[in-house]
């Protein structure tokens, strides 16, 4: 079989940013559009950690980083999520309207 | 240590990764949609441990699996109203989305496959024994600023999230 | 066959680390095999024990003083309708208990029983082990919500939030033994356990002694907050039966609860594994370099032996207490030949070549029941904490104490 270079991985991690991408642009649901997000930056740790295999440790660094910032990201989306919730009682992104003109 | 059966481990784990990426997306319950990312997640640490990373794997299970996704299933058993689970799931630029997301693939896998020769294809010495002291003297070394500063932004995330979710200011 | 067995016996890595699936294999059905006595046999004990420090007689129809009360509370789990809310969501209610028991059985791959007697010896052990017990919190918020009724929400919701609160302090306790083990000539620390083990093993001193008293202080806060993850009592409001009727596993009956009860056994073992390893050495036997040589080798080589022989002879004092009435002759036989089994075990302890290499794995295992008689022990003594007074302790005293004790023992460590 052909060994497993790189290339490999960065397929997979296209492959994982598109299916984000897509949810991101197709779901009506706030929680499932954060969670395409984070799918998002795990197709972005992915290529950096494959290419920390060929140029050293330093996209593992970056890889660490971005996942404290992931977490730190879902936490504040979250919250916003359910101050919102708690104003108008749905979770449909149609529905943040209310600076409509 | 000699790495043992690597082709099927990684088309196993990435296949599982893209599979569970699959589902998160079309899921119609958020229950179901938040556990197929946490499978998503595992699959991606293996895919890390496969690319001698295991410090970045055990980060992505303590924090990403572990953490932020008990964080969101909490929220989701608050916010989940039955009603949304009877509503329209996609809305109606679907087509054009996914049309738009997938040609963003189309590019980036002819980007991968013409521009081959432009980085290089060795691989480095990144033996699995020292990892953790490796990453250890690179973050508190050279990206001692880039550490405090996420450590302030941290910080400020958990001030931003206990204002956000409060009843009353 | 038998060379490649005999070959593999003499070598000196661990089966991961030697790439050989076959070991890897045998090791993991050991560890199975270990951990369903243990559970069978911690079920036994704790009611056993539990019922003596109450001044009462727990089990003791079933067999001979109540030895086989497990089997029966098996089989009884096992023969059970197995119901399922009307209203549940099939799937993720099918999935929660199986997801609890992966994530517990999962830890003890890295649990090392000597030096070289672990699966394998991953370079970040402990952040693997703290890593894979925080993903039991997602069975059990699944379990509560999935069973679609208020208790068990309210259970999983306490017990989740609980168990994530006292994770950050078992892991600033764990970031400080870690810091210890960085005290050796080359001035870098391992995250391995087995790695730990044997720096502890080079500084000659278990770290729970290591910088009087801030190793003690650790381990204080490692054993309190293991007892919280755990939701044992003291801390057990989540599940507890007057407060919230079992709380998240109120809906689950016959062996779906059988395996939220193997879990959470498991996962006392798993983390008294973390603290046995962490702070009181290991695999190593008392006083490795004070009493060191041929005779106190000898001396301390016998101890497995003498705990089985021990044992059967209190085996074989209560076959002489049994009443002499005809109903009881089963049960004396049973009990005697107990006794007879664990008297065989404890001479063939005693054989040369099997003494030396038990030594490892008997003195772990004798720390990690030290470890589940200190838990059975604390829910016969302790009243329960209220759910605020216990979330108050694990962030605003558990917390700080940890982040005191781990700036004191980096100021020490490279003070001294």
């Amino acid at each position: 079989m052909v060994p497993i270079t790189t290339l490999h991985y960065l397929v997979v991690a296209a492959a994982l940013f598109v299916l984000g991408v897509i949810g991101v642009l197709t779901r009506r649901n706030v929680v499932i559009v954060l969670m395409s997000i984070e799918l998002i930056l795990n197709a972005v740790n992915l290529n950096l950690v494959a290419f920390s295999r060929i140029y050293g440790l330093h996209g593992q660094i970056f890889a660490i980083f971005v996942i404290t910032d992931a977490a730190a990201e879902a936490a504040v989306g979250l919250g916003i999520l359910i101050a919102f919730f708690r104003n108008k009682e749905t979770v449909n992104v149609d529905e943040v309207d209310l600076l409509k003109w | 240590m000699a790495p043992v059966a690597t082709t099927f481990f990684f088309y196993f784990l990435s296949g599982l990764t893209v599979f569970s990426g699959v589902l998160v997306i079309t899921r119609r319950n958020p229950v179901h949609s938040a556990l197929a990312l946490i499978l998503a997640l595992l699959g991606q640490a293996g895919l890390y441990l496969m690319l001698y990373a295991p410090f970045v794997a055990g980060v992505q299970i303590i924090l990403y699996a572990g953490g932020i996704m008990v964080l969101f299933l909490f929220v989701i058993m608050l916010v989940n109203i039955e009603k949304s689970q009877k509503e329209e799931q996609f809305n109606k630029q679907w087509l054009v989305g996914i049309l738009a997301a997938v040609s963003l693939g189309v590019l980036f896998v002819l980007v991968y496959t013409r521009g081959k020769s432009l980085f290089p294809d060795r691989v480095a010495q990144l033996p699995e024994q020292s990892n953790t002291q490796e990453v250890a003297v690179l973050l508190y070394g050279n990206y001692m600023f880039a550490f405090e500063i996420a450590s302030l932004l941290l910080l400020v995330a958990i001030i931003g999230a206990v204002v956000m979710a409060k009843k009353r200011i | 066959m038998l060379d490649y067995i005999k070959s593999y016996l003499s070598s000196d890595v661990t089966p991961g680390a030697a790439g050989n699936l076959f070991w890897a294999f045998v090791y993991i059905l050991l560890i199975f095999l270990g951990l369903s006595v243990a559970v069978i046999a911690m079920n036994w004990l704790e009611r056993k024990i539990l019922a003596h420090m109450q001044v009462r007689l727990g089990p003791m129809r079933v067999g001979p003083h109540g030895l086989l009360q497990p089997i029966a509370d098996a089989i009884k789990l096992l023969i059970k309708e197995d119901i399922m809310p009307a209203e549940a969501d099939p799937f993720v209610f099918w999935v929660a208990p199986i997801v609890v028991v992966i994530t517990t059985f999962t830890v003890f791959i890295v649990v090392p029983f000597g030096p070289t007697h672990a699966v394998t010896d991953m370079n970040i052990g402990v952040l693997f082990m703290l890593g894979v017990s925080s993903l039991s919190v997602l069975g059990i918020v699944m379990a509560g919500w999935a069973s679609n009724s208020h208790y068990p929400l309210m259970g999983a919701l306490r017990s989740s939030a609980q168990m994530v609160s006292y994770e950050i302090a078992m892991a600033l306790a764990v970031v400080s033994a870690v810091l210890m083990t960085s005290l050796n000539r080359e001035g870098t620390g391992t995250l391995s356990m087995i790695g730990i083990v044997q720096a502890q093993q080079v500084q000659q001193t278990w770290f729970v002694f290591k910088f009087f008293p801030l190793g003690l202080i650790a381990f204080f806060i490692f054993a309190v907050a293991m007892i919280a993850e755990t939701n044992r009592a003291p801390f057990d409001l989540p599940e507890a039966e007057s407060e919230l009727t079992a709380g998240f596993h109120t809906e689950y009956s016959g062996f779906r609860w059988s395996l939220f009860f193997l879990a959470e056994y498991s996962a006392m073992i798993a983390v008294s594994s973390i603290a046995v390893t962490l702070w009181l050495g290991g695999w190593l036997r008392p006083f490795p370099h004070w009493l060191r040589g041929e005779p106190s080798d000898l001396v301390f080589s016998l101890f497995p032996g003498l705990t089985f022989l021990f044992l059967a002879a209190m085996a074989f004092y209560s076959t002489a207490r049994m009443p002499k009435h005809p109903y009881f002759r089963v049960q004396t036989i049973g009990l005697a030949g107990f006794g007879a089994v664990l008297a065989l075990v404890g001479l063939i302890l005693f054989v040369r070549p099997v003494r030396d290499r038990i030594q490892d794995i008997y003195w772990f295992s004798t720390k990690v029941a030290f470890s589940m008689y200190m838990y059975i022990w604390y829910r016969g003594t302790f009243p329960r904490y209220r759910f605020d007074q216990l979330m108050k302790v694990g962030w605003k005293v558990l917390l700080p104490m940890g982040i005191g004790v781990l700036i004191l023992t980096a100021f020490v460590g490279v003070l001294l």
